[in-house]
């Protein structure tokens, strides 16, 4: 990548006034309404969720497995996401190469890829290429065969990642701000593992996983593009049909505690900016309280431009490019969080800028307009969150994760728009701690002297 | 591919999505784009295309100028005037714009290029008047004011910060251009050095604004659920009364020949090595540009690449790898490939590996097999990329702005499908060759790992 120049080719353009939103801009939405998803469940329990959509000659179909992360023994931190990694390293009728060059010599895609709480499997292929698509997907689901070499290999490819990811500064800031937060909690591992657990982790760790989380009972399939409802149905059948369902895996649903007091952990590197993550436990996706939390946390720091967090500290003040805040709900409660990035100097007055805001949404309710903006973006912008069929069919899977109900899509802007200032007020104040939260520092500590709280 | 490796990916990788930039429109089948031309009284010109699929817009305006349109002393001048865009006019206060947008369900940005600078807005269909009205506002009536000016010069220096100074491939990549290119402007980060930065004044933003934020030098492109002939009537009357100007000629000092290798160095705080070998290359308008297409896609699309074989698959060499060559360039600029250093292995080596496979495709044509697989993969990504009006809309404005015509879109396709495996063996010998390479290589220094200054519980 070239900083800036490079970058000016690809989807994140230097410049921009603000880079971190663009990937949600791509348009081609459709409207809310005329999302009307097909389900059906298969006699070996495998939920399916299928959109037609004819204009273009594309299929995506992803497949979300109901482990993640949050699944891993604390001592082998990293299974979940190593085995997802290695689906499509090897089956037992193909190797890794041979995978490989079925899926791109049709120019398609086929990805895994593990969260938290769930691991999705996905393709896309043009529709020509629909039955292939189908078919290498339920292999790397169905047959993994995770041969050694691959195994090992991938490993080492792992922890490579974990040692280049300390030159990113959001990472290394993120990892230490998790382990803050949910102490203790499976939330608190990063996906990926650790240098010290992913040694630990053997094939036969990766089989019983395997074993034991992936199963048809256990997974959503959604379907979106070029295909009706009785060929997906036809290709679920052929494809995932041999799948043998199994027993629930056990789920101890613990949630995460809460912190008592300000926590803080800063971490000394040379470099000229100081990365700031603040904040605690938020919500869970099942909360009924979701939808007001989502207008507050707009107006405070993931509106764009028109958050006060964003006027606060880059309109006014000028001390950072980016800032914002952020709701992460999961199956349990995620994290809530406020992250900027701001030349070592300026890292208090910074902090000091965020806790303000934090406290003013506490303190008094939001404006009549502040309101009603928020909600006219989140309302008219909803289409654009599954503008594609890629996006579409990932949030078909987690609508169903999170069982949000299929009228979701017609739903949700009323959802949205009985929100009122009392809510926002009311939430704020439930879920909003800005004394007592978790704080990391990373950047050059000597010049940042952060105020201690 | 592990999730983990995703951030790896994004730093070397940002290539993969390029071509399903550029090939996402303009096919001579089923799904050609109907792209009606117009140009008005003052010379503005104006793409629109009908895509009703879905009720929404994308509006694009797209201004010829970019970094390479900036003098030396004062880098990053067109990036620097695309955020004071966001500040408000007379009729408009600072931030306005975007607010106006987003209370109406929308969302805008802007990006800079050494080419270009373009600003964009996604919205609702029957919202695209407010979006015209907006752009033709602040294509002629930019406040420019000094107190927002000196406050943004800090948001741009924390932007620089945040993507060029603390992020060690970014600095290698800078680094690697500034020494490929010695005369011509793409020299220079599109961001801008610091004391150019600092030195900057409004009355230089005012002239490069005045100069170049004129209609003839500006194409307007909608894609999406519109009636060409209800919308034009409505982009003459925002647009058409905004008088044209002349523009200044173009004087870019072209890059003379490069007469052996060039290295460059960089220490600095990092964990890993990193390895960047830019060749000079030309742009659309050498017909050798779509064999070097294809030639990028066998070295570095997918994981049966030739980099991603021999260097992460085979020899573990490597974190990650790829190349990238664009040829919607306004000038000629570097094919180059990288190498994110796996933990241990030397950066001698990693090198030797890249130059090893290069020889291989410049003694030996790549197979039908390969030859075809790197085709279906355009021709698909070429599909998928209509998924995405705001995609089409990007590419026009870039074949358009760049010089090439977003009516020589459609033949770029149809060359590429003429590349034989020949021309690909041929282009290799002739461009990737040591005497016009630039060799990066980023160096850690010292080892370190994080150290805990304090932890309060």
């Amino acid at each position: 990548m070239r900083p800036a120049g490079r970058e000016a080719r690809g989807e994140r353009q230097v410049g921009g006034v603000l880079f971190l939103i663009i990937s949600l801009l791509f348009a081609a939405p459709l409207h809310a309404a005329d999302i009307t998803p097909h389900r059906f469940v298969t006699p070996n329990g495998l939920t399916v969720l299928v959109v037609e959509q004819h204009a273009l000659p594309i299929v995506q179909i992803q497949a979300l497995v109901k482990t993640g992360s949050a699944q891993d023994p604390p001592e082998k931190a990293g299974l979940a996401n190593l085995t997802a990694g290695l689906l499509d390293e090897g089956t037992t009728t193909r190797n890794a190469t041979q995978l490989a060059e079925q899926i791109e010599f049709v120019g398609g895609t086929l990805e895994t890829k593990t969260t938290h709480d769930f691991t999705t499997a996905s393709t896309r292929v043009l529709a020509k290429d629909t039955d292939l698509g189908f078919e290498l997907l339920a292999d790397i689901l169905l047959h993994p065969s995770f041969p050694e070499p691959e195994l090992q290999r991938v490993k080492t490819l792992i922890l490579g990642e974990i040692i280049a990811q300390k030159d990113d500064p959001g990472a290394v800031a993120g990892k230490a701000f998790s382990q803050l937060v949910f102490n203790g909690h499976p939330y608190s591992w990063p996906v990926n593992g650790t240098d010290d657990t992913l040694p630990a982790i053997s094939r036969a760790d990766v089989q019983a996983f395997h074993a034991r989380e992936y199963l048809p009972n256990r997974t959503i399939l959604a379907v979106v593009g070029d295909i009706t409802v009785e060929q997906a149905r036809a290709l679920a059948d052929k494809h995932f049909g041999s799948w043998q369902k199994g027993p629930e895996p056990a789920r101890t649903a613990a949630s995460p505690a809460a912190i008592d007091k300000p926590v803080v952990k800063l971490i000394d590197k040379e470099l000229t900016q100081t990365t700031l993550i603040l904040g605690h436990v938020g919500i869970s996706r099942a909360n009924p309280d979701f939808y007001a939390v989502t207008v507050m946390n707009y107006i405070l720091g993931a509106g764009g431009f028109s958050s006060r967090l964003m006027d606060s500290i880059r309109d006014k003040q000028g001390l950072a490019y980016g800032v914002m805040s952020q709701f992460e709900p999961r199956a349990a409660s995620g994290p809530f969080l406020v992250s900027l990035q701001t030349r070592n100097a300026t890292a208090n007055q910074a902090l000091t800028g965020v806790l303000k805001e934090l406290h003013a949404m506490k303190a008094a309710p939001v404006s009549a307009k502040e309101l009603s903006e928020a909600k006219s973006y989140l309302m008219g912008s909803f289409p654009m969150r599954f503008d594609t069929t890629h996006k579409l069919a990932e949030v078909l899977c987690q609508v169903e994760f999170y069982g949000l109900g299929l009228d979701y899509f017609a739903q949700y802007p009323s959802w949205i728009g009985k929100v009122t200032a009392d809510d926002v007020l009311r939430v704020a104040k439930q879920y909003l701690h800005p004394d007592r939260y978790a704080l990391v520092a990373v950047g050059k500590m000597g010049e940042a002297k952060l105020k201690q709280p | 591919m592990p999730s983990g490796l995703v951030r790896v990916l994004t730093v070397f990788t940002i290539s993969i999505l390029w071509p399903i930039l550029w090939i996402g429109s303009g096919s001579p089948s089923a799904f050609a784009l109907e792209v009606q031309e117009h140009q008005l009284a003052n010379g503005m010109k104006v793409l629109l295309v009908e895509s009703p699929k879905a009720p929404v817009v994308t509006v694009q305006i797209w201004y010829k100028v970019g970094s390479r349109n900036e003098v030396m002393g004062r880098a990053g001048l067109s990036h620097m005037l695309e955020h004071m865009m966001f500040k408000g006019t007379p009729k408009h206060a600072q931030g306005e714009f975007s607010r106006l947008i987003k209370k109406n369900g929308g969302n805008d940005n802007a990006f800079t290029s050494q080419d270009f600078t373009a600003y964009f807005e996604n919205l609702a269909a029957d919202k695209v008047e407010l979006a015209l009205e907006l752009e033709a506002d602040r294509l002629r009536g930019l406040l420019l004011d000094d107190k927002e000016f000196q406050l943004e010069r800090e948001v741009v220096k924390e932007e620089r910060r945040l993507r060029s100074e603390d992020d060690p491939q970014s600095y290698l990549a800078e680094a690697l251009f500034a020494q490929a290119f010695q005369m011509h402007p793409y020299h220079w980060p599109i961001i801008g050095w610091f004391p150019d930065l600092n030195a900057m004044t409004r009355a230089d933003l005012k002239r490069h604004y005045d100069t170049y934020y004129v209609p003839n030098n500006a194409t307007l492109i909608v894609v999406g659920d519109i009636k060409a002939a209800r919308l034009l009537p409505a982009i003459k009357r925002f647009f058409e009364a905004i008088p044209k100007r002349p523009l200044p000629p173009q004087h870019v000092t072209p890059e003379p020949e490069q007469k052996g290798e060039r290295r460059i160095v960089v220490k600095r705080d990092a964990q890993l090595p990193s390895v960047m070998i830019g060749y000079r290359t030309p742009n659309y308008s050498s017909d050798d540009a779509y064999a070097l297409t294809i030639l990028e896609s066998i070295l570095s699309h997918g994981k049966t690449s030739r980099l991603y074989r021999s260097l992460v698959y085979e020899q573990k060499l490597a974190l990650a790898v790829g190349a990238e060559y664009s040829l919607l360039q306004t000038d000629p600029d570097l094919f180059y490939c990288f190498a994110a250093v796996a933990p241990g292995q030397a950066t001698e080596q990693v090198e030797r590996a890249v130059y090893a496979e290069i020889q291989k495709l410049q003694q030996e044509a790549p197979s039908e097999q390969e030859l075809q697989r790197a085709k279906n993969q355009v021709e698909a990504a070429y599909i998928f990329g209509q998924d995405s009006n705001f995609r089409q809309a990007m590419l026009m404005g870039q074949a358009e702005t760049t010089g090439a015509g977003w009516k020589q879109v459609e033949q770029f396709v149809k060359k590429l499908r003429d590349v034989k495996a020949d021309d690909v063996k041929r282009v290799a010998q002739k461009y990737l060759v040591e005497d016009g390479r630039t060799v990066g290589i980023l160096i850690p220094t010292p080892p370190q790992t994080e150290t805990t200054a304090a932890e309060a519980r």
